[in-house]
């Protein structure tokens, strides 16, 4: 049995999840677009928080709410004029728009609602500390992950490099 | 009341489909970003909620999402400079404009 108040949390989170996101697609305004967008992070992070997974709900917040949506609100503001809408949608592409998300959200739907409805409630999990989650991403044993934690190292140099060379003035 | 699975995958799911929605609806190139970013995250939530309802006392799902994020973090990143790049040789982000290339 859950607690009045993480049941208000539980309602409050993924209410602003769902209703965020429809509205991040939905606006004419691309920068309210990217705000909305902020709070679907936040929300996503909040879920995080919620299965015990602290450290990454910070990584979520750090990275995409520090980061990402910044480099958004900048792009934006150096293509767009600020108060330009975008033009509205013809019948044709709303109609696509919503014939694949629908069967998208039928199909999945059905299937999460057949298979995924008698899973057991949340189980109890060891607390993860910073020197279990240091030690599983430096070391080369079984479930440890040094070599992706590289592999990332060197993608992340891949893209400063790709970016310089593409988004420099010739 | 005890919230099982389905209540958190339930959310993102919606997030998916408004993703896929906003990425064939969406003429302009960063909204589409926009939206692509939507359908990541409620991958990596998937990727959390199997991992901590099915097997709790593992962490993959947990760092494939780190590394998702990261390399969603250094994918935006790139797709921004070229969706810049673009402005500035073809004063438009408009995907419909952009078809120099297809011949």
């Amino acid at each position: 049995m859950e607690s009045v108040g993480s049941i208000i949390l539980y309602c409050v989170v993924a209410l602003s999840m769902i209703v965020f996101s429809v509205l991040a697609v939905t606006t004419r305004k691309i920068l309210r677009a990217a705000t909305y967008l902020l709070f679907t992070l936040f929300a996503a992070a909040v879920m995080y928080f919620m299965l015990d997974y602290e450290f990454l709900g910070a990584v979520q917040i750090a990275v995409y709410a520090g980061g990402i949506v910044v480099l958004f609100v900048f792009s934006i503001l150096l293509t767009s004029r600020p108060g330009d809408n975008s033009e509205r949608l013809t019948s044709k592409s709303k109609v696509l728009g919503f014939l694949g998300a629908l069967s998208m959200l039928g199909v999945s739907g059905w299937a999460l609602l057949s298979r995924c409805a008698n899973f057991s409630s949340l189980p109890a999990m060891k607390y993860l500390t910073m020197s279990d989650l240091g030690t599983a991403l430096m070391g080369t044993g079984e479930n440890q992950y040094l070599l992706p934690f590289e592999a990332v190292s060197v993608l992340l140099l891949a893209c400063i490099i790709g970016g310089v060379v593409i988004a420099r003035k010739r | 009341m005890e919230f099982t699975a389905i209540y958190y995958l339930i959310p993102a799911l919606i997030m998916f489909c408004c993703g896929v929605y906003g990425f064939i609806t969406r003429k302009n190139m960063i909204a589409m970003l926009i939206s692509l970013e939507l359908m990541l995250n409620a991958v990596d939530i998937n990727f959390v909620v199997f991992n901590r309802f099915l097997f709790p006392e593992a962490m993959e799902g947990m760092f494939f999402t780190l590394f998702a994020i990261a390399i969603a973090a250094a994918e935006t990143a790139l797709a921004i400079a070229i969706i810049i790049n673009i402005f500035r040789s073809n004063k438009s982000v408009d995907v419909r404009t952009l078809n120099e290339m297809k011949f």
